[in-house]
């Protein structure tokens, strides 16, 4: 395994503007080697991968050579010109392995293009993950399995460690998109300012006005009527002139949908009223409220004009707004389209509004769940004021059976406290004895039996009783519950164990994902795992050999899944083989 | 015994031997906890249960005194059935006259030990001549319900009892009514394969029995019954009754004492006067509690 190696041509280069040296490049798992074409050059190179420290490699993809710059320990450094941008990589994998594992054979990386960013990612994860490199150590460099197929398992891995994630997709700005009208103050005319952006906050927080802009544009107006529309509206708020607004609604139709409460607001307003949990008592939860004042403290100032109804709908509070955009806010963004065209964006909120309706509709169930819970409680509640069914507290007046019901109690506590002696000590004529049982025999026999036999409360309770005790001895081996088998191991065969278990696990995923065998390729793998369970066999039963014999019925358990499993996987493989050859045979045999 | 057809006899048939604890100190030492008229009333509503579970279901009570047991109860008798209750109760009264009269202590200091061992035995000779009454008879079981502590001197009879129960597979359950745990039933359960349990409220006596002791041996391999945490296998030596951990063991009759003897006690043989070292001496042995 240490000879393998990997020859590459190259240019050594004592600085960048060096025209460099031509040679072949040899590198093996502990020295890189370099020797010049020319035979009669000096620039020979012999160091050990130990030595370097860091390597720095031009970009893939610029324009310039592809250089590697590998700097030493002791200050120096060596500038290597490549053909191709996959051989410094190669180099650069090979120096940091080196570093890692120094005392190890070489991956065999030959035959495999790694990007710089990947190799970088692996190696990150190797130095993070202590199992990972053991498992890395055991499984690669053991040549049991290539790094391809190594890091083909945790692909997901490698993705959760990708610094490029797909770019995050931003939320709607946290801040209120307020109409700020830009007046030049010489002339009445008043500027809004309306970006795509805005728009889409606008449509996202104003169901009505997406709505008005569905059914105006085109037909009715242009885009920029419809929008000078509803600056004019947003004016009108802003002024907070209620009656104003109303007058103005008055005339024209089109500025009165921007005028009125929204409906559609308001229909889901209702809506999530309706899904909140009724016991969540708001009366009483406004006492824990930080000020006692109507609509949180939020200054109000239409709140006092004093209006007629007609004019209520054109009313629109600011904690309505404020909450509104919370809402949304808090939704993030849910469309995925360019900003540019209203009209889409508008359309694509419909369209997701629909599909969260539908989603609502068919958790009518949860509803029901709700309305069932409501009931639950209110029994509860009534539950609550009965009292207590506690007959021993409820009837003082008969203290003799409360008095009997503890007697077991105090006898077992007796029992368990001193299990050597005998606690009840009284001295009793057999006359006396005898005679007290007779007389009981026959009370029954002229009484009767007395019932009920049981008390369903007490029978209740001695089946819970039995359940629990038969759970928790079926599942606790030991004194302490707490405990697993695990912590009770000396701490070298512990982690032996767990090592062998995840190697084992590594193994098993490698041999069963190469089913079925359809290549060559798949062939040499199955063999070749075949081989390192082979291997990993007897260690396993060393293990449970070399254990102390309190612990080796347990260790035994532990092993023993693995060994199956190894087991299985070993019998599958001769049985796999066995099939081959007869078929082979038969195919022979045919032939001839 | 009933004739029956062949073919009745399916693998839930069970045959219950009950040993019922009628030590008269005993019960009148938990008078207050459990009186006996409780005690009875829970049992007689198992007996009935089992006999309900299955009409070929046979049921027989052996009362466990403190000088002697005899059979109350046989359900496979004319007279088991009909009245059944009344039948045993009067069986009972009988009974309990009877060992009075053998009774030659005036009184008795605690509870007293009832006789095991005995009813033990009978129970086992009740199963033999079962066993040799055919090819098909119901599957056999005894269950104790004991409450009196054990009787040290009579270790040795009820260690061959379950050493003859572990021999003709029948298991021994036990329900330890009284104040402390039963090593010797512990033993019997643990080797006979039977259940121990030594319930925790005896006022829900009745709901323990029918839950834990009314399943047949067929049925108890698809459940999960309690199983004691662990068992004492400590035994006690036959001179001093104590419990020990260590101790001489008589090279012929295996009893057990905590001191060197010069003939034992139970069998009387005569141990040598040669050297401890020797061989020919009782072995000084460790009793590991916890291996079996």
């Amino acid at each position: 395994m240490a000879d393998k190696q990997v020859i590459k041509r190259a240019k050594y280069k004592s600085s960048v503007k060096d025209p460099g040296v031509a040679g072949v490049l040899k590198m093996n798992i502990e020295r890189f080697v370099f020797m010049p074409n020319d035979p009669k050059s000096t620039t020979k190179l012999n160091v050990e991968f130990r030595m370097i420290k860091g390597h720095k490699f031009t970009k893939e993809g610029s324009s310039k050579q592809a250089l590697l710059n590998l700097t030493q320990d002791q200050g120096g450094n060596y500038i290597l010109e490549f053909d191709s941008f996959a051989d410094p990589n190669a180099i650069a994998f090979h120096a940091e392995a080196g570093r890692v594992v120094p005392d190890k054979s070489a991956p065999p990386v030959n035959n495999e293009q790694l990007s710089r960013e990947e190799t970088e990612r692996r190696i990150k994860l190797l130095q993070e993950n202590s199992e990972l490199q053991a498992l890395h150590k055991q499984f690669v460099y053991g040549g049991i399995l290539t790094e391809a197929e190594f890091w083909a398992t945790r692909k997901k891995l490698l993705d959760q460690n990708d610094s490029r994630r797909p770019k995050q997709r931003l939320a709607l700005k946290n801040e209120m998109w307020t109409v700020k009208p830009l007046s030049d103050g010489q002339t009445n005319r008043v500027t809004f300012n309306l970006t795509p952006e805005i728009i889409h906050q606008i449509f996202a927080e104003k169901p009505a006005v997406r709505q008005a802009y569905l059914n105006f544009v085109p037909n009715k107006m242009t885009e920029k009527e419809f929008w000078t529309k509803y600056s004019r509206a947003e004016y009108l708020h802003s002024t907070k002139n209620i009656v104003a607004a109303a007058a103005e609604a008055a005339e024209d139709e089109e500025l009165a949908v921007f005028l009125k409460r929204d409906d559609m607001l308001a229909n889901e307003a209702r809506r999530k009223i309706r899904r909140v949990d009724p016991t969540v008592d708001m009366e009483a939860d406004e006492g824990d409220d930080y000020i006692h004042l109507p609509d949180h403290g939020l200054l109000q100032n239409e709140a006092k004009d004093v209006l007629d109804s007609q004019y209520e709908p054109y009313r629109r509070s600011f904690s309505q707004d404020l909450n509104q955009h919370a809402a949304v806010v808090l939704q993030g963004r849910l469309i995925d389209v360019e900003l540019g065209d209203t009209r889409t964006v508008a359309e694509a909120l419909i369209r997701t509004k629909k599909a969260e309706l539908s989603d609502e509709i068919s958790n009518r169930n949860l509803e029901r769940k709700l309305s069932d819970r409501i009931s639950r409680i209110a029994e509860k509640q009534i539950e609550d004021l009965q009292g207590s069914p506690d007959p021993a507290q409820s009837h003082p007046s008969d203290p003799r059976d409360y008095f009997d019901s503890q007697q077991p109690n105090a006898l077992k506590a007796l029992g368990d406290a001193g299990s050597g002696t005998k606690p009840l000590r009284s001295s009793v004529s057999s006359r006396e004895a005898y005679g007290s049982l007779r007389d009981i025999v026959s009370d029954i026999r002229v009484m009767g039996l007395s019932e009920p036999i049981v008390n369903q409360e007490v029978a209740l309770k001695v089946l819970n009783g039995l359940t629990q005790n038969i759970s928790s001895t079926k599942l606790h081996l030991g004194n302490n519950p707490h405990e697993s088998v695990l912590d009770r191991l000396p701490k070298v065969t512990k982690e032996e164990l767990l090592h062998h278990w995840t190697s084992v696990q590594e193994l098993l995923k490698h041999f069963w994902s190469s089913y079925p065998i359809t290549t060559k390729y798949l062939y040499t793998k199955v063999t070749r795992l075949k081989d390192a369970m082979s291997q990993v066999y007897p260690k396993l039963q060393e293990i449970k050999e070399s254990v102390q014999s309190d612990f080796r019925h347990q260790v035994s358990l532990l092993v023993h899944p693995m060994l199956q499993a190894l087991r299985c996987c070993l019998l599958h493989t001769t049985m796999q083989m066995y099939r081959r050859d007869l078929l082979r045979r038969r195919k022979t045999n045919g032939s001839v | 015994m009933t004739p029956v057809s062949a073919k009745l006899y399916t693998d839930d048939v069970s045959l219950l031997m009950v040993l019922i604890d009628t030590n008269p100190f005993f019960w009148n030492s938990v008078k207050s906890s459990l009186p006996i008229s409780k005690f009875l009333t829970h049992v007689l509503a198992f007996l009935n249960a089992i006999v309900l579970l299955n009409q070929l279901n046979q049921v027989v009570v052996i009362a466990t005194g403190y000088n002697s047991c005899d059979y109350i109860f046989d359900s496979s008798t004319s007279e088991g059935q009909t009245q059944r209750a009344e039948y045993l109760l009067q069986k009972l009264e009988e009974f309990v006259n009877k060992d009075e009269s053998l009774c030659r202590e005036d009184s008795v200091d605690g509870p007293g030990f009832s006789l095991l061992s005995g009813s033990l035995s009978m129970a086992l000779c009740y199963i033999q001549r079962v066993f040799r009454s055919g090819p098909l008879h119901p599957h056999p079981r005894i269950l104790c319900l004991h409450g009196s502590p054990d009787g040290p001197g009579q270790y040795v009879a009820i260690m061959n009892s379950i050493f003859s129960a572990q021999r003709s597979m029948v298991p021994i359950d036990s329900c330890v009514i009284g104040a402390q745990h039963s090593a010797f039933l512990q033993q019997a359960s643990y080797i006979t394969g039977g259940v121990y349990l030594k319930p925790q409220m005896l006022d829900g006596l009745f709901q323990y029995l029918s839950t834990v002791f009314a399943t047949d041996l067929h049925s108890r391999g698809f459940l999960q019954l309690p199983k004691p945490a662990g068992v004492d296998f400590r035994a006690s030596c036959f001179c001093h009754k104590n419990t020990i951990d260590m101790g001489y063991i008589c090279s012929v009759c295996l009893s057990i004492f905590c001191k060197h003897q010069k003939k034992c006690s139970t069998c009387g043989s005569v141990f040598g006067q040669a050297p401890v070292q020797d061989s020919s001496t009782p072995d000084r042995k460790r009793k590991n509690p916890m291996d079996a």
